[in-house]
């Protein structure tokens, strides 16, 4: 019997990476998905983003354990589209329990042309986004009241400024990975009278194709400073998207029912350095 | 297949409460223990502490999960006996892979009242025996190929100031400042080492006169009960729970123990109900 029988979860950025890792492992948990992402690139991204075949793949992976899912395109920037994915998932599984807030870029090494455009671009996505993706169904989980789990994940750079370049794209997700925090910390005192707890997850490089790319690869080699950012206090370079979800799979589970407004590194100790 | 098949673990103050939940719940994950408690008084505590009787019983419920374990009648504070009790523990059950730092007492006064007593005992037994703890594992740890994970107990009064308990809160903070020091020099060797922080948890250390009172200042000493208590409980956390059970301290022990979570180190992780945000 799985930890998460019968709940359903809201996964973003769920076609690739760390999303996928997720919807498996709480699939194998017994969880069914409502799975989104965007599919598109963002201008500001030098490297590829996911793709509708990425998605397809998340799909076949989550109904090969026996669970469903609802997969569709939307964007984390777009609150009614993302609203209406959210909705129809809900229609075909039911409501949701369980909300992580995955979706994200990293501009690191990508050119600037125009600083402007790639400051708002993380902050869209990587904080906005998060809002966008907990408002809407926050309000259903109140009005249901039968409690609920959300996961954003921060990352290393939502509690260091470690390594920082000064570029937009970095200063960027450093400011949107601390705003997240803020933002957890906020909901935990808003809705814990309700049973609903939240927490973040602050990953160190982890192995996905956000990272593990050309642009970012000649960006380390490149800049020796940027070695700072992911250097970890264990002697291992990059962390698996699974030791990510396992973390979520724990704080959202029954194991982790009394956990709230907590800031969770999974990091090899980037942190404690 | 639990989720620390074949390993060992170290636990001090095992013989009930918090100490004794996490040799059961790991056991129920396939692990053998080593357990300690003082099963003894210390003058300075203002409830009744552990007994043999007790620690016999934390074994008997190890035992009833078809799981090893050797407990010794032993004082953290006592560098020399926790060592051989750990040397004996490991002796028997061939390695170590796992470390709960876990006993602590409790005692109330505002600052100006403590005497050095009260204060001594306090950072001898949770401070202190944290330090001799970690000391007396860290050679069988080392040891050991496949690494460790050392789990140091605070509390939410090692992340934030309670009233009334300068001595609890100040061991409490020390814990922290180890648990960093110690992730730092023993990553090297793939050893983790994280604390946990919990809120209340309904335990003998909390259950009794002597925490009634502390929680409950508006009212003549001796006269709060335990539901006056839980209702200053109740008002420490986010959510709208009175306490913790000592199990989902237990959870959180294993999930840091086991390889679910070998990438994580150096953390504080509050099982608080969210009572440190508040």
């Amino acid at each position: 019997m799985g930890k998460l029988e019968g709940k359903v979860a809201f996964i973003t950025g769920a076609a690739r990476g760390q999303g996928r890792s997720h919807a498996i492992r709480l699939a194998e948990e017994g969880a069914d998905i409502i799975a989104i992402d965007l599919l598109e690139q963002v201008s500001t991204i030098d490297y590829p983003m996911s793709t509708q075949a990425d998605l397809d793949e998340t799909v076949a992976a989550v109904e090969a354990l026996d669970r469903r899912i609802v997969a569709s395109k939307a964007d984390v920037r777009d609150i009614e589209a993302l609203t209406a994915a959210y909705r129809a998932g809900v229609a075909e599984l039911g409501p949701v329990d369980i909300v992580l807030a995955n979706a994200g870029i990293a501009q690191l090494g990508s050119a600037e042309p125009d600083p402007v455009v790639s400051f708002n671009d993380v902050i869209d996505i990587n904080l906005r986004g998060v809002w966008n993706t907990v408002w809407p169904v926050a309000q259903d989980m109140i009005e249901r009241g039968e409690g609920g789990a959300i996961v954003l994940t921060s990352s290393t750079q939502g509690l260091t400024g470690r390594g920082s370049d000064g570029s937009a794209g970095a200063l960027g997700y450093a400011a949107a990975k601390h705003g997240v925090v803020g933002l957890m910390r906020s909901f935990a005192n808003w809705l814990s009278p309700h049973n609903i707890r939240v927490n973040t997850v602050h990953p160190t490089g982890v192995e996905t194709p956000m990272v593990m790319n050309e642009v970012i690869g000649k960006y380390i080699q490149d800049n020796p400073g940027a070695a700072a950012m992911v250097a970890n206090l264990m002697p291992v370079d990059l962390v698996q998207p699974r030791d990510i979800s396992n973390a979520i799979a724990f704080l959202v589970s029954d194991e982790g029912r009394y956990i709230t407004g907590v800031t969770l590194p999974v990091d090899a100790g980037f942190t404690a350095k | 297949m639990g989720m620390l098949e074949g390993k060992v673990a170290f636990i001090t103050g095992a013989a009930r409460g918090q100490g004794r939940s996490h040799a059961v719940r790991m056991a129920q994950e396939g692990a053998d223990i080593i357990a300690i408690d003082l099963c003894g008084q210390i003058d300075t505590v203002p409830y009744p502490m552990a007994t043999p009787e007790d620690l016999a019983e934390t074994v008997r419920q190890v035992e009833a999960l078809d799981r090893r374990i050797v407990a010794t009648q032993a004082d953290v504070r006592d560098g020399a006996a926790l060592r051989a009790a750990v040397d004996d523990g490991v002796a028997q059950l061939g390695k170590l892979d796992i470390v709960s730092a876990n006993a602590g007492i409790a005692s109330y006064g505002p600052v100006e009242e403590l005497t050095d007593e009260v204060w001594d005992d306090m950072l001898a037994t949770n401070l202190s025996g944290v330090f001799k703890t970690a000391r007396a594992a860290i050679p069988h740890l080392k040891a050991n190929p496949d690494g460790g994970a050392l789990i140091l107990t605070s509390s939410t009064a090692g992340i934030m100031g309670i009233a009334n308990a300068g001595h609890y809160v100040a061991a409490k903070h020390g814990v922290v400042g180890l648990m960093k020091v110690l992730a730092l020099e023993l990553a090297p060797h793939m050893i983790r080492v994280n604390s946990v922080h919990p809120t209340t948890v309904n335990t003998d250390m909390i259950a009794n006169q002597g925490t009634y009172d502390l929680f409950r200042p508006d009212m003549a000493a001796g006269t709060a009960t335990a539901d006056d208590a839980q209702q200053a409980f109740l008002s420490l956390n986010l959510l709208p729970i009175r306490w913790v059970d000592p199990v989902d301290i237990s959870n959180a022990v294993v999930w840091l123990a086991s390889d679910m979570a070998r990438y994580v180190t150096g953390v504080q992780l509050p099982v608080d109900a969210g009572s440190v945000i508040k």
